[in-house]
């Protein structure tokens, strides 16, 4: 079985040491030290102002951290981090997408700011099933769509790292399994999933992390864990 | 960064016991040694003394030294405040601007507070600039303002551009992002104040030379004088600065050891060990009020530099 | 998780990962692609920016509009059917600056709310290249809103026929347009996430643009009066220091923000 064993042999996606981040005098962050190995799956779990959308930002590199040290794909944050722009697919609260645009001018317009090639953008919008939709203004789009549309956007440039905040919340069942393979297991890819859903995210993870009040109340293997530990989380 | 040789049960340190781990603030932890202090103390005196005793010279030169001048007589004599008052006012905008050049490249929010102070008191010299200004303009020119004189109309566009300054900061929330924004807009001030003066002087109106311009040409009882007071108000104006730094820091301080006491309050195994600790070192029951000025680095106790502690220490800078 | 606790596991790391390529994950290929260079990264900018313009209208209209109406206001305040010389290129300049504070503030304001910043700190780009091609884009709205407001405001308010002064005016302009694009950009980008943004603009951008429109005002006014000078004297005469000031306001305001900039990018 996948969990078993391999964590300990590839060397790791992601390393936080002490990670400390504030907002103003408020700590979000506290002294958060974990490693995920590249190819594993990091389900966080935690009650709303935990902590888990400041985390996915810091590893995204887009908040600098205020203590200690974290290192992504290798590369030293926020020193290194110009290295690895690209290399992750965000899929965050907001779509990132122009609401005046269409679904191909997105795309494009993110292909030419990744230098990625633009044959892509078909591909992508096939992969997310919108290519029937894709000369439609976002914001005639359903939330459905548009997650779509969003998640082609994130995995346009086949990213090793994914970063993920609730990313199936908007979809319907034959959405999810469209973007199953490109942003669930089988993409190969390290994740890490911001997750509200104690029964499917524990079945989704290698490794579990579980936030309160910035601290890191769980931590481990997802094997460890029964959905009844993550509940009692959220009380 | 961890240099603690703690087990700990996963990779993750168990929350309570950074503060349980060590009884309370060491003194081997102060944020300076005691000679630096003593220095720093030194110079928080003499400059205010400094600064007094030129600016008396200063009036005893102007009213009893400095001569009368020809045409304009005993008003002239506000000449030896407006100017020196305009030139540190002009440099400590430009100053404040440096300093956030190095808050920008140093992320340290200590030079942030300082190019604050720097600007904020160069804003309230700059009222002076004003009002003096507008004092000789009536004086020779019968009208409170004048737009004849390149000098104050510059300085006028300064300071509208510079009282911008502290509603920009408060229209942003995040401290960070506050000092960030601020830096960018200081530097863009600084830059633009000599960018300022030179291109109002250009304009078509003001090609005679008046009075305020040439400080080159004037008598050396004048020029004495007007040294003498530049360098007082000079000497004012870093006094100051240095006052309200070390006021806005004692502040800071404050508000962050109660932060984290109060923290520290909700938080019931850890109480135990926190409380009397402080107590201990503050030589007095925390109930009792505001807590002595010069205390030890913030308690961070296990690690010199763990998260917590420089997340205090940055609050208060 | 790895196999030893906190800092033993990082020790164990190798020295020289740094130096290798970033970690890949198994399944995942590495594209290998290159980042796109600056100039392409400002094309790809400005091509989205320019977009977005055209199919909203946001701000071009509303500043030719503003420009036109607010000409009618002056003759309505000044009681005058028509100005010249220095009237009539104080009153030109003023009104152009205020239409371009709209657009301003509207520079960023897409960006702001639907997520751009962060796509842009996520993608291998230069948050300098995002100045650029926002720069870019408020100078050809601000080119846009003279080739309207300037025979708008001959039409209205102009007394004297201005054809042989026509290559002057527009050197001043675009001139003048360079320090506004400048100054507006870096203003735009301070102000659009703070509260009262509609505000802060404004405020912010005025002082900084005075020297601007003080070197229009100036160097318009022969241009604009009755027996405007022929391009060659115009220039040879006292409008060679307007000239001088606007190339060192625009290199000056256009260095600092271009340096500037990728601080304010960050949240």
């Amino acid at each position: 079985m996948r969990r078993n064993g391999w964590l300990a042999s590839h060397s790791p996606a992601l390393e936080l040491s002490a990670l400390t981040r504030r907002f103003g005098e408020r700590v979000v962050l506290r002294e958060l030290s974990l490693s995920l190995p590249a190819g594993g799956t990091m389900v966080v779990f935690g009650p709303n102002g935990a902590g888990k959308t400041t985390l996915l930002r810091v590893l995204a590199g887009l908040l600098r951290p205020h203590g200690g040290r974290v290192r992504v794909l290798g590369r030293e944050l926020p020193r290194e981090g110009f290295a690895i722009r690209g290399m992750i697919g965000w899929l965050g609260h907001e779509p990132l997408l122009y609401r005046e645009l269409t679904a191909r001018e997105n795309l494009r317009f993110h292909a030419r700011l990744h230098g990625i090639e633009e044959t892509r953008v078909e591909q992508s919008l096939a992969e997310v099933g919108m290519t029937g939709r894709a000369e439609e203004p976002m914001r005639e789009l359903s939330r459905g769509m548009v997650q779509r549309v969003a998640t082609a956007r994130a995995v346009l440039g086949r990213p090793p790292l994914l970063l993920l905040d609730e990313p199936l919340s908007n979809l319907d069942p034959a959405a999810r399994e469209l973007v199953e393979p490109l942003i669930g297991r089988s993409s190969g890819c390290t994740r890490v999933i911001a997750s509200h859903d104690p029964q499917a995210g524990l079945a989704e993870a290698d490794v579990v992390l579980g936030l309160r009040g910035g601290r890191a109340e769980l931590f481990g293997e997802a094997a460890g864990f029964e959905a009844e530990r993550v509940m009692e989380l959220y009380r | 960064m961890d240099s603690s040789s703690r087990p700990s049960a996963g990779l993750l340190e168990p929350p309570g016991a950074v503060a349980a781990a060590d009884p309370g603030p060491g003194e081997g932890r102060t944020a300076s040694p005691p000679a630096a202090a003593r220095r720093r103390s030194r110079v928080a005196v003499a400059l205010p003394v400094a600064s007094a005793l030129t600016l008396c010279l200063t009036l005893v030169l102007v009213f009893f030294y400095a001569p009368l001048e020809a045409q304009e007589g005993f008003l002239q004599k506000i000449f030896y405040l407006h100017v020196p008052l305009a030139i540190v006012t002009l440099c400590g905008f430009v100053f404040g601007g440096l300093m956030a050049i190095a808050h920008l490249r140093t992320r340290d929010p200590r030079w942030d507070l300082r190019s604050y102070v720097a600007i904020h008191m160069s804003l309230i010299f700059g009222v002076g600039v004003l009002i003096t200004g507008s004092i000789w303009a009536k004086g020779s020119w019968g009208h409170w303002w004048v737009w004849n004189e390149p000098t104050l109309v510059s300085f006028l566009i300064v300071m509208l551009l510079y009282a911008t300054y502290q509603p920009l900061r408060f229209a942003i929330e995040d401290r960070e992002r506050q000092g960030r924004y601020a830096a960018v807009f200081a530097i863009t001030a600084g830059a633009f104040v000599p960018l300022n003066f030179i291109v109002v002087r250009l304009a078509p109106q003001y090609v005679h030379p008046r009075v305020l311009s040439s400080s080159s040409n004037l008598p050396a009882a004048m020029g004495l004088t007007f040294v003498v007071a530049l360098i007082a108000v000079t000497l004012l104006y870093l006094s100051l600065w240095r006052y309200e730094i070390h006021a806005k820091e004692t502040r800071f301080r404050l508000r962050a050891l109660r932060a984290r006491l109060l923290a520290l309050e909700g938080e019931g195994p850890t109480r135990s060990a926190i409380l009397p600790a402080a107590e201990e070192t503050l030589g007095e029951p925390l109930a009792a009020g505001v807590p002595p000025v010069a205390l030890p680095a913030q308690g961070a106790p296990a690690e010199g530099r763990s998260g917590t502690g420089r997340a205090a220490e940055a609050v208060i800078s | 998780m790895s196999a030893a606790p906190g800092p033993v596991a990082l020790e164990q790391a190798p020295a020289t990962e740094s130096h290798a390529p970033p970690v890949s994950a198994p399944g995942g290929p590495d594209q290998g692609r290159r980042a796109p260079g600056f100039w392409s990264s400002v094309a790809a900018l400005l091509r989205k920016e320019l977009l977005v313009e055209l199919r909203t209208l946001e701000s071009v209209p509303g500043m030719a509009l503003f420009a036109v109406t607010t000409f009618v206001v002056f003759h309505f305040a000044l009681n005058r059917g028509s100005v010249e010389g220095d009237l009539a290129a104080g009153i030109l300049s003023v009104t152009v600056l205020l239409a371009s504070l709209l657009g301003i503030n509207r520079l960023f304001v897409a960006d702001a709310e639907q997520g751009g910043f962060d796509a842009l700190r996520l993608a291998p780009v230069d948050g300098s290249a995002l100045f650029v091609a926002k720069a870019s884009a408020l100078l050809i709205y601000l080119a846009v809103l003279e080739v309207v407001a300037v025979p708008a405001f001959a039409l209205l308010l102009l007394g004297t026929s201005f054809g042989a002064a026509l290559p002057g005016i527009v050197v001043v302009l675009l001139l003048a347009d360079l320090g506004v694009a400048a100054v507006g950009t870096l203003v735009a980008a301070l102000a659009v996430r703070t509260r009262a943004r509609d505000l802060l603009g404004p405020l912010l951008a005025l002082p900084l643009l005075i020297p601007i429109v003080l070197a229009t005002s100036s160097a318009l006014s022969p241009l604009l009066a009755t027996h405007a000078p022929a391009f060659g004297a115009w220039v040879a005469g006292r409008s060679l220091r307007w000239l001088i000031t606007f190339a060192l306001y625009d290199l000056l305001f256009g260095l600092i923000a271009y340096a500037l900039f990728d601080f304010l990018l960050e949240d």
